[in-house]
């Protein structure tokens, strides 16, 4: 048993039940081009196969800015405790919003959409769900265009905050991706848990402030609402863009339930990838 | 020569439920399962789920050498693609270990992660990437696999619109200019025109002879796999059956493939002639009684009549047939030859040349009749043979019509 341990070192690979682990994190990165040739992959086919193409990212987020500003400013009167326009909020809301939904739908549907490739050819699986949540990137990217010019409309200065906008960009990806490779892998073992997908999303936009202000939320309830990750994303959001006054005191529980639900992703995906190739 | 593979105790095992006929649990019945519980006494056994473990591969072990070309044969379900699915990394195995020295690329089916959306050039560097080939790697024979592939014209067409011929070329051209150490190949060779699969044979050849690689192929084929194979490893559900030189092993397996196939008269209607063919027998030269018979084997043809009515001028003919039941030869003999006058029946037996008769398969017929024309018995589409190409000069083109035989001329170039 010695004489066969001493000799492991001469084989570049040892393939045993259990044994993965050991180079999962260096394979992630020797894969690194992998990944990005899948996402150029999504990026180009998605923009490929719609007429309207990238005009969808720009269509649907005004469209429901304005039907939103309409609805929670106009008729249910909620106030907006910054000094920026209305619509202006709802957009900047909007933006993570849409980001985190289609990241979110598109990475829990992406392992069962690319099953010819886990069954034929091995690389780290973390790969297509990331390379999947990178797609709505580019979606949020176009739509983030469309703030520019909402801005120059409303003739607003954005505050100084917004080069702190990628740390919640980046806590946005987090938190879809973190979700995403729970739902992802669970999809694989029970194939209609698709159905519930669009459940959740929809769900997610009546409890997070997306067409109002997080603090139209009572101060007795406002730290059971931070336990919605994406109210500290949008919170954020809105303090970069528009210097609305930020919570920091309810962010820590939005920003530590996005820390665990990745960590949960990563853990449950992880021990769920070994049998991708025989559930798919 | 070193060792580039060593496999120890390798096992693997699936649990099949035999429970419902979808292929995927559905949430909902587990959920509907576990209430049932809850809701049911707990003596009561749910006796409509029965799980199955089942071994696809048990206990194996094997070494590869590097330069080594090795085959693995064996029947459907003998478990040859979970052994390259582990080998290839793309499940676990259950139990033991795999050590592997080098590079591996695996190559299991042949355009893996094409998307029809995109342009042959864009589906060159995906289908690179997702071998494992890095971006300078696919640069640097970005021309040669064009070149291999033939589609120059067509680079920025979508693959949507290529031809399925066009779609197998550019698919194996990428494949073919991988440079892993080690190479692992399942039956894609099986895809396209006669042409392109031997320009396919001659790369892999090339690949593993001249640059040194290791290559596992996998192939039903046994012509391709004794033609480009130095060693095989012949499997049998789950176990190996044996393991050596690629002709000793392509031989067994024939052998265990074959069942016998003899002709024996229906006892109900002997009584109806006098004379007819009770027995046909097809054996090898060491008196196996096979039907499956390798390029280089004689076939010999054991037969046995019952003659109740004799008549000097009684002729036995048999002939043989291919597929579309087209005479390949006929031969016709006196029974006289084979009589002698003390019983009513005769034995008789035909060696057949070997390497001659193209692999394929063929039937037989049998005749007793006399030189005026009168028929006595006839059996027709008897004794269906199969013979396998073992590394004909053919081989590249096995499955296609190339006629019945297979000659060996003398060319001269003047």
């Amino acid at each position: 048993m010695k004489n066969t341990k001493s000799n492991n070192e001469d084989w570049d690979l040892v393939l045993e039940s259990g044994r993965a682990d050991k180079h999962y994190w260096k394979d992630l990165w020797r894969y690194r081009e992998l990944f990005y040739i899948l996402s150029w992959r999504d990026i180009k086919v998605r923009y490929k196969q719609t007429v309207l193409g990238a005009a969808w990212s720009i269509i649907r987020p005004l469209l429901t800015t304005i039907i939103f500003t309409i609805v929670f400013s106009k008729i249910a009167k909620l106030d907006n405790p910054g000094n920026a326009p209305y619509a202006l909020m709802v957009f900047a809301g909007m933006l993570p919003w849409q980001f985190f939904s289609n990241a979110l739908s598109e990475s829990s549907n992406s392992l069962i959409g690319n099953a010819n490739l886990i069954t034929k050819v091995y690389f780290p699986r973390l790969i297509i769900p990331a390379s999947s949540v990178i797609t709505s990137l580019v979606d949020f990217a176009i739509s983030f265009l469309i703030l520019i010019v909402m801005m120059f409309w409303y003739q607003y200065i954005p505050s100084w905050h917004i080069v702190f906008l990628p740390i919640f960009i980046l806590l946005a990806f987090m938190c879809a991706f973190g979700v995403g490779l729970y739902l992802t892998a669970v999809n694989v073992k029970y194939r209609d848990f698709r159905y519930i997908i669009p459940f959740i999303i929809q769900f997610g936009l009546y409890i997070t402030p997306v067409g109002f202000s997080s603090s139209v939320i009572g101060e007795k309830w406002k730290f059971l609402y931070a336990l919605n990750p994406m109210v500290g994303i949008i919170d954020g959001f809105r303090w970069c863009i528009l210097g609305d006054p930020m919570k920091w005191s309810s962010f820590i529980f939005s920003f530590s339930v996005i820390i665990i639900f990745l960590m949960i992703g990563i853990t449950y995906f992880r021990k769920m990838e070994k049998s991708f190739a025989d559930n798919i | 020569m070193s060792k580039i593979i060593e496999v120890r105790g390798l096992s693997k095992s699936y649990i099949i439920n035999h429970e419902g006929k979808e292929s995927y649990t559905a949430l909902r019945d587990v959920i509907a399962q576990k209430a049932k519980k809850i809701f049911s006494f707990p003596n009561w056994k749910s006796t409509n789920k029965t799980q199955e473990e089942f071994w696809a591969l048990k206990d194996i072990d094997f070494d590869i050498e590097q330069g080594d070309r090795v085959g693995i044969i064996g029947r459907n379900g003998a478990g040859k693609s979970t052994l390259l699915k582990i080998l290839s990394r793309i499940t676990e195995p259950t139990n033991g270990s795999i050590k592997i020295k080098g590079r591996i690329a695996s190559l299991l089916e042949v355009g893996t992660g094409f998307h029809p959306e995109l342009s042959g050039r864009e589906n060159i560097y995906l289908n690179g990437a997702i071998l494992g080939m890095s971006r300078t790697e696919i640069k640097k024979h970005f021309d040669a696999i064009v070149d291999f592939a033939e589609v120059e014209r067509f680079l920025d067409t979508p693959v949507k619109r290529y031809s399925s011929g066009m779609y197998v070329r550019l698919a194996f051209a990428v494949a073919a200019h991988l440079e892993p150490e080690i190479l692992i190949v399942d039956e894609v060779l099986a895809v396209g025109d006669a042409q392109f699969q031997k320009k396919c044979l001659g790369k892999m050849e090339d690949v593993s002879k001249n640059e040194g690689r290791t290559v596992l192929f996998v192939s039903h084929n046994m012509g391709v796999v004794s033609q480009l194979c130095t060693s095989a490893i012949l499997l049998n559900k789950g176990k190996i059956d044996f393991n050596g030189k690629v002709a000793s092993v392509v031989d067994k397996y024939l052998r265990n493939q074959s069942a016998t196939n003899d002709f024996a008269y229906n006892e109900s209607i002997k009584g109806l002639k006098p004379n007819f063919i009770d027995s046909i027998k097809i054996k090898n030269t060491e008196q196996q009684y096979i039907s499956s018979f390798s390029f280089d084997q004689h076939i010999v043809i054991e037969f046995c009549c019952k003659i109740n009515n004799y008549t000097p001028d009684l002729l036995i003919g048999i002939g043989m047939q291919d597929k579309s039941n087209s005479r390949v030869f006929t031969v016709v003999k006196e029974i006289d030859f084979f009589m002698d006058n003390s019983t009513d029946q005769f034995r008789g037996e035909l060696t057949l040349p070997k390497s001659l008769f193209a692999p394929n398969m063929y039937s037989f017929v049998f005749a007793l009749w006399t030189k005026m024309g009168v028929i006595h018995d006839v059996a027709e589409n008897v004794c269906i043979i199969s013979i396998h190409d073992n590394g004909t000069s053919l081989a590249a083109f096995e499955g296609a019509d190339y006629g019945s035989v297979i000659i060996n001329p003398n060319w001269k170039s003047i």
